[in-house]
């Protein structure tokens, strides 16, 4: 069947294609009207506005040929339109500096700056959606909603939470920027890399809730993944100087080659030692390793996201786990814990150097975090010792250490394995 | 989701005719608002089909190679991109964005996992916490 711009649309057709144009133009058409008026909720609201006329409209007058500038036109009527009404507005537009007496002037003053394409507008948006006077829930949100152009029910419906609840969390964002007098702009100097790390910070929270979904049905949320990845390249092609941007894009692409081959037969999880790599995604491992080398081109150490790309890319450039190259994970995850110490990062570690240098000396890493406070109770560290001592021919206190992690988990599952295990090494 | 556009060869393309300097600005432009958009996974023109071949499986699997060019111009494939959008509606609203003229595109959606039906097991909710936990050292948590 063939249907042309023109034709007319149901209002199902129509509500699909505004969606996705809305999802294709949301960040420019937000900032663009957010820099004129000063004030990203208002420019939602006008943005949300123009897309309600669209629905009413284009069902009978057909899908204009060019759908986005129609939408930003549109918006553009309903800001200058808002202005005109909006004594506040008048006032506070004064206020900011532009203290023409003239109003009509200002009025024009907007409809020529809202025809302006300013490059660093989406920039601004990402930075004032990922501002720390918002909680971390609330910045996740609003870089969805502003930046990604996702629709309140679609967020709720991935973070698993009532569709009232997610635009209440919206509604507040919006009110804690407007009462902070956020400013619209690149922070500058110092500021930067702070703001930054928030804005990274928030990309990567949204990779990771779709990575691991912590909640719900879904063992895997590839479309917040997916979602992350796209911020994660939007931002990079802003700041095509920062490594740390190019770093978690890197991180975060490496990371996606691998979703499809986390889950097994029967939805069942499967750990990178037991994945098949064949079924890792090619397209998205050439991109990360791209993004890889574009972060450390950028200059200077490698920051905690590029580090761990590197890690990741260890991985991805191995055939299999005897091919990797665990002596250089070994010194990446050193210069990592040098950067952000953890002793989860350092367990880790000291599994890359039993891989690297033999079982002993990862033995001897690993004991050095038994009185470690953060790990009491993480069954994963007897578990790593246990293998170790094994591997080394200690069997009892192999067995001691199983039993012990066996108590540890919560999963039934790999408890079994776990006594299954300490058994094993009593019997040899 | 992913999508593969997939762009048809014209006789210009399979003669080896390469785009003028202004088609190719027009395109450059249109692939980096496809980057700029963190849409674009990737994309390539290929050569005219006089420099590939087809192979042809018989009953017991032995392949018989043949040459090219090959006559139905309409069906062969001039160049494609993957694209990474969230609906078929997306791909099509970018590729109307296309600078084409006198062409035909195909775009075609990628399988992705959900299509092999993931059903949700008790034993996967089990082991969640083992996963998170590889997770977390992952990010370092």
């Amino acid at each position: 069947m063939e249907h042309g711009r023109t034709a007319s649309a149901t209002a199902a057709e129509v509500r699909r294609v505004v969606d996705a144009v809305w999802r294709m133009e949301a960040a420019r058409l937000v900032s663009a009207l957010a820099r004129v008026t000063g004030d990203v909720g208002l420019a939602e609201e006008l943005g949300q506005d123009a897309v309600v006329a669209a629905l009413e409209q284009w069902p009978t007058d057909g899908v204009p040929e060019r759908p986005g500038a129609w939408l930003m036109a549109t918006a553009k009527h309903r800001a200058i339109d808002t202005f005109r009404r909006n004594e506040r507005l008048r006032a506070k537009t004064a206020e900011l500096g532009r203290e023409r007496a003239i109003e009509e002037e200002t009025e024009q003053d907007w409809a020529a700056a809202l025809d302006e394409v300013v490059e660093d507008d989406v920039l601004r948006l990402i930075f004032i959606a990922c501002h720390p006077v918002l909680s971390r829930e609330a910045r996740v949100a609003l870089t969805l909603r502003l930046v990604g152009g996702l629709a309140t029910p679609e967020i709720a419906r991935a973070y698993l939470v009532p569709e009232s609840t997610l635009a209440q969390r919206i509604v507040r964002a919006k009110r804690t920027l407007t009462a902070a007098q956020v400013p619209f702009e690149v922070p500058a100097g110092a500021d930067f890399a702070a703001r930054l790390s928030s804005v990274l910070e928030v990309i990567y929270l949204i990779f990771n809730e779709g990575y691991a979904a912590t909640a719900g049905r879904d063992w895997t949320r590839p479309e917040l993944c997916e979602e992350a990845l796209r911020l994660g390249r939007i931002l990079a092609a802003l700041t095509p100087g920062e490594a740390e941007v190019h770093g978690l894009v890197a991180l975060m692409e490496l990371q996606a080659s691998r979703l499809r081959a986390r889950t097994g037969p029967g939805g069942a999880p499967v750990l990178l030692a037991d994945q098949d790599r064949a079924r890792w995604d090619r397209v998205l491992i050439t991109r990360g390793l791209a993004a890889l080398e574009r972060a450390e081109q950028a200059g200077g150490a490698l920051g905690p996201y590029a580090l761990q790309a590197a890690i990741a890319a260890c991985h991805a450039r191995a055939v299999s786990v005897e091919d990797t190259d665990w002596a250089r994970i070994a010194a990446l995850y050193e210069a990592l814990a040098a950067l952000t110490p953890s002793p989860v990062i350092e367990l880790n570690r000291a599994v890359a150097v039993s891989r690297a240098y033999g079982p002993a000396a990862g033995l001897e890493l690993a004991d050095a975090l038994a009185g470690e406070p953060v790990l009491r109770g993480y069954h994963l560290l007897p578990v790593v010792r246990g293998d170790l001592l094994e591997q080394l021919g200690r069997r009892e206190e192999a067995r001691a250490e199983f039993e012990r992690a066996a108590a540890m988990t919560r999963n039934e599952r790999e408890r079994a394995v776990l006594i299954a295990r300490a058994e094993a090494c009593t019997q040899r | 989701m992913r999508y593969m556009v997939i762009v048809k060869a014209n006789e210009d393309s399979e003669k080896g005719v390469m785009p003028t300097t202004e088609q190719l600005a027009e395109m450059g432009r249109f692939n980096e608002e496809l980057v700029k958009a963190g849409v674009m996974l990737d994309g390539d023109g290929l050569a005219p089909s006089s420099q590939g071949a087809r192979l042809r499986y018989d009953e017991e699997g032995s392949a018989t190679v043949i040459d090219g060019p090959f006559a139905e111009t309409k069906e062969l494939i001039a160049g494609y991109w993957v694209l990474q959008v969230s609906s078929r509606e997306e791909v099509v609203e970018w590729m109307r964005k296309a600078p084409f003229r006198n062409a035909e595109i195909e775009i075609r959606r990628f399988h992705e996992a959900e299509d092999f039906g993931e059903a949700f097991t008790p034993e996967l909710r089990e082991q969640e916490d083992r996963l998170r936990a590889e997770s977390a050292a992952h990010r370092g948590a």
